[in-house]
């Protein structure tokens, strides 16, 4: 079974649990039990309609400012492909996890309110959508029905939003405008029966027709060594299998390779998958390799193609968005995960910050906020080996660990 | 995180046998393991007999092959448990050749921890925690995996796949680590263990299907068959083995039932059922229309039920 992973953005008030609620009631997928509490608890509240946003908003906090605060994450399917959305609050002070939600999603929706148009917040859910190199972004215009199903309203939001697009530093991502009214059910899984003028595709018939191979970027294989496997038994005396995820492109047996970083060469003996041999390890398996020498390997190290290296580097620049209640500041220490690999990173500049709504940078800073997205110069104890996050989604990324907290407190993206 | 789901797809030109399958849910699960093994020193994987860590153990057996699994196997013993249940786990392990960990509830009801629930409702369920909580200072675990799905509950939709625990085993929802792409950050302080949930992403019919393509054995509860049983707040109860209280006017009747989660007796409702087989099983559960843990009577305590035991510890 295919499955996608969507990012959803909008702002408080926008109707996006309520969009999920809709997608969830609409394709069958919520149970009878589930279905009796929210017709309960809707009418307790006095509602003369089904409140679907309780479907999705999980944690107690959320329930009582009826607001939704952290990343969750639902599930269903149709016939063709399993679906989990990534539901991702909007409001200014949660970029952090509109970041989280978008890194691991290959199609993102971002909600409008029809009556308000483009915002601030959509510049930023826009902004991120976009520096993650989502490939496809679905602007659902919501409340279609508080606004007459008006094809005036939807064509002046829609050319407000072409002017973000415009500035836009990823420009092959592809964007399509949907007209939705996510209470009422119109456009999201069924057809409008109030919006003739519209002939476009509806919410579910999109992502549908998605082409998953289409949506992945592709890059050169890369293969971070995870773990050793060395059983030391009678039967597998010799056996040493390094054990990891291939990224970005695919590996062969009889592949020339390189082990970084003690660039030493080799060749690709065999590829297991549990107890079986394969001639290829496609992309995003988890499989063991052993090659035809003896070569030191360990955690951290990485298999690459001979003639396709990556950059081998001890600098680099990168657009870090912090997600840390304690500041980033120049000078300070932090431990880089760049995937299963770790060096200690110093900040040595920086450059500047760039506000998520498309307003510009602000040059002469010393130190990130939470939220905070900026150009960032990094130096480290040893080299990485890397791509530019434009090239290669993972192996263009990093985490920074906080190593007095152990917290996640920023990721960046490799220039 | 992270759904590594992403990317794997068969390309139709080239038969099965040249690469693996693409269950990408499978490489992520996998892929979560062997960084368990990587960052922690002492790790367990929490296995209570039911299907969702006979799935785990399936993807350990998977992410280190030809190895043996690199951690030992813990079982948390209400003393409830279906006998199926404990019968099965004790073959699986004998023929893994892993160590197999037993801490038991009633130890810690007799050590005078924990005080045993009374009446109607009463389980052991909430009990367990205590004794976890125990087991994983004793051997100073700092990863315990767990079977745990996202489309389980609400709350845990929220949950990480690495999820920190202070020494209180307590669960800080509103502080948790954000996980970007598939960088899984593992440093802990000392005391603090991380719960790992390397199934997060699969929903119940996934583990269903997957058990029924890899021909994994379960234990023979989950499959229809007869068993008296009583009815009470509209579910079916066990009226066998005497671990769930029934009062005197509630009838037994002998129903052909399955179960669908096999938790501690005292909280795991039966239902109707004549799926014998795991392709029954299978097509029941696509078709079905109550969530799996409709019928966990934990739930429906309170609203915020799985939310607060959370808090407290509990996987």
């Amino acid at each position: 079974m295919e499955v996608l992973k969507i990012a959803t953005a909008g702002s408080v008030d926008d109707g996006k649990s309520t969009l999920i609620g809709r997608l969830l009631y609409d394709t069958k997928s919520l149970t009878d039990d589930k279905l009796e509490a929210i017709e309960r608890t809707s009418k307790q509240k006095g509602y003369d309609y089904l409140d679907f946003s309780l479907a999705t908003d999980g944690l107690v906090a959320e329930r009582e400012q009826g607001i939704t605060i952290d990343v969750a994450h639902i599930y269903f399917s149709t016939a063709s492909k399993s679906y989990i959305i990534a539901d991702t609050p909007g409001h200014v002070e949660y970029t952090r996890n509109m970041v989280t939600g978008a890194s691991t999603s290959q199609a993102a929706i971002i909600l409008i309110d029809a009556r308000k148009g483009v915002i601030e917040q959509t510049n930023r859910h826009f902004f991120i959508n976009n520096l993650l190199r989502i490939k496809d972004v679905i602007v659902a215009i919501n409340k279609m029905d508080l606004v007459d199903f008006s094809e005036d309203a939807f064509n002046d939001i829609k050319a407000d939003f072409e002017e973000l697009m415009d500035k836009r530093d990823y420009q092959d991502q592809k964007i399509t405008f949907i007209p939705v009214s996510a209470l009422k059910g119109d456009n999201v899984v069924n057809r409008s029966q109030s919006m003739d003028w519209y002939k476009g595709q509806t919410l579910l018939e999109h992502l549908e027709e998605l082409d998953l191979q289409d949506i992945y970027n592709v890059g050169t294989p890369r293969f971070p060594v995870q773990y050793v496997i060395r059983p030391k038994t009678e039967e597998f005396h010799d056996f040493r299998g390094f054990a990891g995820k291939v990224y970005g492109g695919e590996l062969s047996v009889g592949d020339e390779v390189v082990v970084l970083p003690s660039m030493t060469r080799s060749k690709i003996k065999a590829i297991y998958f549990y107890d079986t041999e394969y001639q290829t390890a496609p992309r995003r398996s988890s499989v063991t390799i052993t090659l035809e020498d003896e070569v030191n390997v360990s955690r951290g190290d990485m298999l690459v193609k001979v003639g396709d290296l990556p950059i081998v580097d001890k600098q680099l620049t990168a657009t870090i968005s912090w997600m840390d209640s304690n500041q980033l500041t120049v000078g300070g220490k932090y431990v880089l995960q760049h995937g299963v690999n770790k060096a200690l990173a110093k900040v040595d500049a920086i450059d500047h910050k760039i506000h998520p709504d498309y307003s510009g940078i602000e040059e002469n800073v010393s130190s990130l906020n939470m939220n905070d997205i900026a150009k960032v110069r990094l130096r480290l104890n040893k080299p990485i080996f890397y791509d530019k996050f434009k090239e290669h989604r993972t192996n263009g990324s990093f985490i920074i660990i906080d190593s007095r907290t152990n917290h996640t407190a920023g990721v960046g993206f490799i220039e | 995180m992270s759904t590594f789901a992403e990317e794997i797809k068969e390309p139709k030109t080239i038969t099965s046998a040249t690469r693996p399958n693409a269950n990408a849910l499978e490489h992520e699960a996998i892929y979560i393991m062997r960084e368990v093994a990587a960052q922690f020193e002492r790790p367990v994987l929490l296995f209570s007999g039911g299907k969702d860590s006979i799935t785990l153990v399936r993807l350990a057996q998977k992410a280190f092959w030809p190895a043996k699994i690199p951690f030992p196997l813990m079982h948390i013993d209400t003393g409830h448990n279906f006998p199926e249940t404990i019968e099965f786990r004790d073959k699986l392990v004998e023929e893994l050749g892993v160590e197999l960990i037993v801490r038991n509830v009633q130890d810690s009801i007799d050590q005078g921890k924990v005080v045993e629930e009374t009446g109607k409702y009463a389980s052991r369920n909430m009990l367990q925690t205590t004794t976890l909580l125990d087991a994983i200072e004793e051997f100073k675990f700092d990863a315990c995996i767990g079977g745990a799905r996202r489309d389980e509950e609400k709350a845990r939709a929220k949950e990480r796949i690495f999820s920190v625990r202070d020494d209180f085993g307590q669960w800080d929802e509103k502080n948790q680590r954000p996980e970007l792409f598939d960088m899984l950050n593992g440093q802990i302080e000392m005391g603090q263990n991380v719960r790992v949930f390397p199934i997060s992403n699969w929903t119940e019919l996934d583990v269903w299907s997957y058990i029924q393509k890899e021909n994994i054995e379960i234990p023979s509860i989950y499959f229809a068959h007869k068993r008296n049983t009583f009815l009470r707040d509209g579910l079916i109860w066990s009226a066998e083995d005497g671990v769930v209280f029934r009062a005197e006017d509630e009838k037994v009747e002998e129903r052909i039932v399955r179960f669908r989660t096999v938790g501690d007796m005292s909280c795991t409702a039966a239902v109707e059922s004549y799926a014998d087989t795991i392709d029954k099983v299978v097509s029941e559960i696509r078709d079905s229309k109550i969530s799996e843990r409709g019928a966990r009577i934990d739930d429906k305590r309170s609203e915020a039920a799985m939310e607060k035991r959370k808090q407290q510890g509990y996987f």
